[in-house]
């Protein structure tokens, strides 16, 4: 019995002596934890941020003795807004940490982030300083819950080689839906089984050739490629998906015409040939992408698109050009802007620290260094000349000019929205498959979110946080 | 009232002791969720604010909402066939196996060997399996003559079979079990059936089976459940929303994307709780039917 309490007085000791130590190394510095999930050259590219802000702050406290410079501690994080979620909700939060721009609304709706807006107002930020979309997709409700760190836009992406090997100029991106869709159809490809058994490869939609007789082995154009916006497409037709922060509009006359534009290509092609052709495509980031294994002629892809073909495919010939738009529409340069956010979630221990590092992120030495690293474009108004000079990315002004393009538009903001995309992701699925017709399925979008809304709304309201 | 003697109480407060490390954890790891998951059930709770009591309103907004009567038919379907399928072919194997044959140990750790691959690695393996375009099912297909076989996982109709074959593939478990139970049935019996003249299939039919009718319970209930709560394959697989068009959206995956990603956990637990009952009156039923046709008595 000794000789046990003994033992635990010697760790009970030792834990002292531990958590003295550790006191007594934080009484020079301000630590504090920075969650981002980026990895690879754009978790790098951050890290060399983080290193920056951690040197000045150091040069700080050498000039003035009595400053305790913040030391900025940068967690990689997979999931992150699962993680978020636990962490807010069990009361010990990381201090800042990166977010995405689509769950923003989501997350102040439920009361889990800080509100930004005494600190700007006080470290003198506004609209001004920003590309305005990227602005706004951080305010909702009034308030300014995140600041951006990188921006994205989206374009048409086209493989020059196929579009030579059609007789296409390869330098001359289709401007409207309709040339698209022409030129889909000169790079799409079959290998076509005879009567007399051999194989012979065969352009164009083959419409005539019964299935099973034909195999897709290239297509011009698929509008599930890449699939990651396939509730957007509406915008790109003159539709929204919401008014406001709670009126749906899933059933625009124009988000009709956008799906049935997509419905138009199963039926083209066969909803069993595309659905066998595309489960044969390889990985994303990967060599075997269809884009960049030439299976796919021309798809709509982020500004990223180039960080990938540089890493998997590097002798690739590729151009991007803003998306089509229909003919006769003044909906010329329509893009998605999206942008990756910083915020600080409710509860955070070092709130004004945070902010510090924030802001620092946010200075235009800050975001050129980010932006650089990812090869990304900025999203303040101010861009240094050295920024542009040595970005490699060919089409990086291209992506800027749609960010302030007329036809820009940002994903709806509201606390929904995550129930919102995947409903229009079971549409698209009807859509494609020609299940249902796009009417029938973007109804079935309406009544069901409608309902969403409401439920939401009684909930804020029985929270008392409808403002 | 006081009959215990001052030795018995010591021995109690030790026994409690002693299993106190299997209390605690039952109290806290499980008692403790399943009351609060109870609790949060009737509440609007978004786990990052304070649950508001809103009595059954979760209850009749489920009992309304059709996804959830869709994710409960997709469970109800996968459960059913995968159980029926997988005891039919555990035991087929199970009883081949109990055979004398040569090489019988090799058998069966081939048969055995799929229930250890995790399900993750399982289904990855299977979705390149599935293939439309180049999987190895669809080319065997093409040597038989099937000229446009479906997309396996990409189409609506052929999705759910295409989980339940793959569900099947790990009977290894539930054959185990079966060639335990199959060791325990007396070799007395058997030899009195055969001098009565009874045939292989009569004697499988009226002695083997009974025999071995408390294995089958044990194997139907665990696989009811298991079935009931798939998850993992289809969030692999199809990715959140159950796709194609919601038919691999089970129970859990819907429960999961309310709770996690919509952040409507009162909504989820009450699901969990349906789900709680609906297992729950399955076993209870399956025990008294069990009753008739499940013999215990050597």
């Amino acid at each position: 019995m000794q000789k046990l309490c003994a033992i635990i007085a010697v760790m009970i000791g030792l834990a002292l002596l531990v958590s003295c130590s550790e006191s007594s190394q934080d009484a020079s510095v301000r630590k504090i934890v920075y969650w981002e999930k980026w990895t690879g050259f754009e978790g790098e590219a951050m890290d060399r941020v983080v290193e920056a802000f951690n040197k000045r702050e150091r040069t700080k406290a050498e000039a003035d003795p009595s400053y305790k410079p913040i030391e900025v501690k940068k967690v990689t994080t997979s999931r992150i807004s699962e993680k978020l979620l636990v962490a807010i909700a069990g009361g010990n939060p990381p201090d800042v940490a990166g977010f995405y721009s689509a769950i923003l609304s989501s997350y102040v709706d439920k009361g889990a982030l800080e509100d930004l807006t005494p600190f700007l107002s006080e470290a003198d930020i506004d609209q001004s300083n920003y590309v305005k979309p990227f602005w706004d997709m951080c305010q909702y409700h009034g308030k300014t819950w995140a600041l951006p760190t990188t921006p994205a836009t989206v374009a048409l992406h086209w493989n020059k080689r196929l579009f030579r090997e059609a007789g296409l100029d390869p330098q001359t991106a289709p401007k409207t839906i309709e040339e698209m869709d022409a030129f889909a159809e000169k790079m799409t490809k079959w290998e076509v089984t005879l009567a007399n058994g051999q194989t012979e490869i065969r352009t164009g939609f083959c419409e005539d050739i019964e299935d099973g007789k034909k195999n897709l082995i290239q297509v011009g154009f698929l509008p599930a490629e890449p699939g990651w916006w396939n509730h957007a497409w509406g915008f790109h037709f003159g539709g929204t998906l919401m008014e406001g922060h709670d009126t749906v509009t899933a059933n625009h006359p124009n988000n009709i015409k956008a799906y049935e534009w997509v419905a138009s290509y199963s039926k083209k092609l066969g909803v069993r040939n595309i659905q066998r052709f595309r489960s044969g495509f390889g990985n994303f980031s990967s060599p075997q992408n269809p884009f960049m294994s030439g299976q796919v002629a021309m798809e709509i892809q982020g500004v990223w698109m180039y960080n990938f073909v540089e890493k998997y495919s590097p002798g690739m010939q590729w151009g991007a050009a803003p998306f089509p738009h229909p003919a006769g529409t003044d909906l010329a340069n329509c893009s998605l802007v999206e942008a990756d956010l910083i915020i600080i979630p409710k509860d955070s221990k070092h709130p004004k620290e945070a902010f510090e590092f924030i802001k620092y992120v946010n200075s235009q030495e800050g975001m050129e260094l980010l932006c650089a690293g990812q090869k990304k474009f900025s999203p303040l108004a101010k861009v240094s000349d050295q920024f542009w000079a040595e970005h490699p990315h060919p089409y990086i002004k291209l992506f800027r000019s749609l960010a302030m393009s007329p036809n820009a538009y940002s994903l709806p903001k509201s606390g929904v929205w995550d129930e919102y995309k995947r409903e229009m992701s079971v549409a698209y699925d009807k859509i494609q498959n020609l299940s249902a017709t796009p009417k029938e399925a973007l109804d079935e979008v309406q009544s069901r979110m409608e309902a969403s809304v409401a439920r939401n709304l009684k909930m804020l309201k029985r929270r008392g946080l409808n403002e | 009232m006081n009959s215990m003697s001052a030795h018995e109480k010591k021995n109690l407060i030790k026994g409690l002791l002693f299993c106190s490390p299997w209390l605690i954890g039952l109290m806290v790891f499980m008692v403790y969720p399943m009351m609060a998951a109870l609790y949060y059930s009737m509440c609007d709770y978004s786990v990052l604010l304070p649950p508001v009591f809103i009595g059954f309103d979760n209850y009749t907004d489920l009992i309304q909402d059709g996804v959830f009567w869709q994710s409960l038919g997709n469970t109800v379907y996968f459960a059913l066939f995968s159980v029926i399928f997988s005891l039919i072919m555990s035991l087929a194997l199970a009883l081949l196996l109990n055979c004398q044959v040569r090489g019988l140990a090799w058998y069966r750790t081939c048969f055995f060997l799929p229930t250890l691959m995790p399900v993750v690695a399982g289904s990855i393996l299977w979705m390149w399996m599935y293939s439309g375009d180049g999987g190895i099912i669809n080319t065997m297909l093409g040597y038989i003559g099937i000229d446009n076989p479906p997309a396996w996982l990409a189409d609506k109709h052929f999705a759910k079979p295409a989980l339940i074959l793959m569900s099947v593939w790990g009977a290894g478990h539930a054959m185990v079990i079966f060639l335990a139970g199959l060791q325990d049935v007396p070799k007395s019996i058997q030899e009195a059936a055969i001098i009565d003249g009874a045939n292989a299939w009569q004697r499988l039919i009226h002695v083997t089976i009974p025999m071995i009718s408390p294995v089958i319970y044990f194997n139907l209930i665990m696989g009811l459940i298991g079935g009931l709560q798939v998850f993992t394959q289809a969030f692999i697989m199809t990715g959140a929303e159950g796709a194609p068009e919601r038919s691999l959206l089970f129970y859990v995956l819907r429960l999961f994307n309310l709770g996690f990603n919509d952040l409507r956990m009162g909504y989820a637990c009450a699901m969990a709780v349906i789900l709680f009952i609906i297992i729950l009156s399955l076993t209870l039923f399956m025990n008294k039917l069990s009753k008739k046709l499940v013999t215990y008595d050597r």
